[in-house]
């Protein structure tokens, strides 16, 4: 379970006063808002990245507010996957492992597993050097995976794919959620994708966070209207969904 | 009649040539790049090669060229020893008083040469304050351990205090001023400072997204650079170390004021081409400067091989 109450952090002169929500355990949610609404913000101060000002962070009933990234048990994919060139395909996904000092027959099979579930199999013995941003991605995930953490957090992870590698993408987080029930938030501009993975979906306008009933796309123009957005946002939200 | 003007107009661009442009700034690059090649022809040609072998059948050059390797490989060592932690820290945090240490970090670099070398010297021969209860402390633990007493006796300098703990350590004194440490000082100083510069732009260029993906992978602080950061900066560390062995190579300023040029104790190759030249041997001049050019055309190739030509060499 993710549980932010009343946030309060500042980066720069950009800040984000009392941010609340929450996301129940084994829930697939969805943050949606513009580019620099402060959704990234968000994701780095649950994952321990930025410093909180006030407010408290609750990751599965355990307060993290100023806890370190690595006590907080966390899957973080960045939005450019950000693999270590320096290693093997093998070795990133084994990174989070190592450090947690598994045997080398259990680091072996876990890395097998994850690759196999994220179609990576062929490519774990070359470098990140000219992988394709789909391929990235998923061993992206697989290195935050690795450890099993209780909570995944996804940062734009669809934006800088191309479309047919976007829908592939889509169906392997929404298979790979179903079958690890890991709790995930994962933050987008996209109003397709958020339909298709979120079964709980946020957005945030204005440096507030609203929850969105989960229905269908078609209708999601009209629920924007009911929670009291501005015409011009819901007139963007309809063209931007009308393209897609 | 205005469509006719622009048509003129446009006539009038036409026929204009960039030749005229083109001409200007290849005669003046080519100008540059021939006197470079013309300055290194020259040295090569002044002497025949046998020349230049007797002049490395002397001792004294073999002497210089020693040094001066080992001068420069050891002054290259620390300064990347010390380049990692000082460009990591600049390139990652911010603090308060950053601008004044960032301009501190760059004295060394704009300062003259042979005013660095006399602010060593100044400061080794600053005197010691006598403190009763340092000394008390020194000569305790100097008689406890080594069976012999030193203490900051008046007027001694820091040099000499360096030199009376070094003869209790190994049993013969040296210090720093006009011996070999003074070389590597020297040559520190300057190559640092260089060093420092490339290594922050590295850590720069690196970013910070692969250190916070470490952390939240279960890292601390010093588990993601040495894990993930410090591995991706292999390059900016050879772009350092080389540039550092450069400039110590060619250092020859502060080594003249703060170590002075004596004959097969601190002399290194720029002090031996001095030297030579002093005394009118032209082709030990030359010999001892050849082996520097070649240095340089290699740490050049070096560089262009690994793709370094934002390093600043």
């Amino acid at each position: 379970m993710i549980s932010v109450n009343k946030l309060c952090v500042q980066v720069g002169n950009f800040k984000l006063n009392e941010i609340s929500f929450e996301v129940p355990e084994g829930h697939y949610a969805v943050l949606m808002g513009k580019t620099g609404s402060g959704k990234t913000t968000i994701l780095e101060t649950i994952c321990g990245l930025k410093k909180v000002l006030s407010g408290t962070i609750h990751l599965n009933g355990k307060l993290v507010t100023h806890a370190k990234p690595a006590e907080r048990e966390i899957g973080y994919v960045p939005q450019d996957g950000v693999l270590f060139h320096t290693m093997t395909v093998r070795d990133n996904l084994a990174f989070a492992l190592e450090l947690r000092k598994w045997n080398k027959k259990q680091i072996d099979d876990r890395v097998e597993e994850l690759a196999s579930l994220l179609g990576i199999a062929d490519l774990l013995d070359r470098t990140p050097f000219g992988l394709s941003g789909g391929e990235t991605q998923r061993i992206s995930l697989g290195r935050a995976l690795a450890a099993k953490p209780a909570i995944l957090c996804l940062d734009e992870p669809l934006s800088a794919l191309d479309e047919g590698t976007r829908d592939e993408m889509c169906s392997l987080l929404s298979d790979v959620q179903r079958l690890t029930r890991v709790t995930t938030l994962h933050i987008t501009h996209n109003v397709s994708e958020s339909d298709r993975l979120g079964d709980i979906k946020f957005q945030i306008v204005e440096g507030v966070v609203q929850r969105l009933p989960s229905k269908t796309a078609g209708e999601l123009s009209d629920l924007t209207g009911q929670v009291g957005q501005e015409p011009r946002l819901n007139a963007e939200k309809s063209a931007k969904m009308k393209a897609e | 009649m205005t469509e006719q003007t622009t048509e003129e107009h446009a006539n009038a661009l036409k026929s204009r040539s960039d030749f005229p442009f083109y001409t200007i700034f290849i005669v003046i690059s080519a100008i540059y790049v021939l006197l470079i090649v013309s300055m290194l022809a020259a040295e090569t040609t002044y002497t025949t090669p046998d020349h230049i072998w007797g002049s490395f059948a002397k001792p004294e050059i073999r002497y210089a060229i020693w040094l001066s390797l080992v001068s420069c490989a050891i002054t290259t060592v620390l300064s990347l020893w010390v380049s990692v932690p000082i460009g990591y820290l600049m390139s990652r945090h911010d603090f308060r008083g950053k601008t004044l240490i960032d301009a501190i970090l760059d004295i060394p670099i704009v300062l003259p040469p042979l005013v660095i070398g006399l602010c060593l010297l100044i400061m080794f021969q600053v005197e010691v304050p006598q403190i009763e209860w340092v000394n008390n402390m020194l000569k305790s633990i100097s008689g406890a351990l080594f069976g012999k007493e030193i203490f900051v006796a008046k007027g001694d300098s820091v040099d000499d205090m360096i030199r009376k703990t070094t003869g209790l350590l190994f049993g013969r004194p040296f210090g720093v001023t006009y011996e070999i440490p003074s070389v590597i000082l020297a040559q520190f100083m300057v190559a640092c400072a260089f060093a420092v510069r490339t290594m922050r732009v590295t850590f720069d260029q690196i970013g910070t997204r692969y250190e916070q993906v470490a952390l939240t992978l279960g890292c601390n602080r010093g588990q993601a650079f040495w894990r993930v950061v410090f591995p991706q900066a292999y390059r900016g560390l050879l772009a350092a170390g080389t540039l550092a062995w450069a400039r110590s190579l060619g250092e020859f300023g502060p080594i003249l004021i703060f170590s002075g040029a004596t004959r097969m104790k601190t002399e290194v190759l720029p002090t031996t081409v001095f030297l030579e030249l002093t005394v009118g041997n032209i082709e030990g001049a030359v010999a001892a400067s050849l082996i520097m050019v070649v240095s340089a055309l290699v740490v050049l190739i070096i560089a262009r091989m690994f793709g370094l030509t934002r390093a600043g060499i």
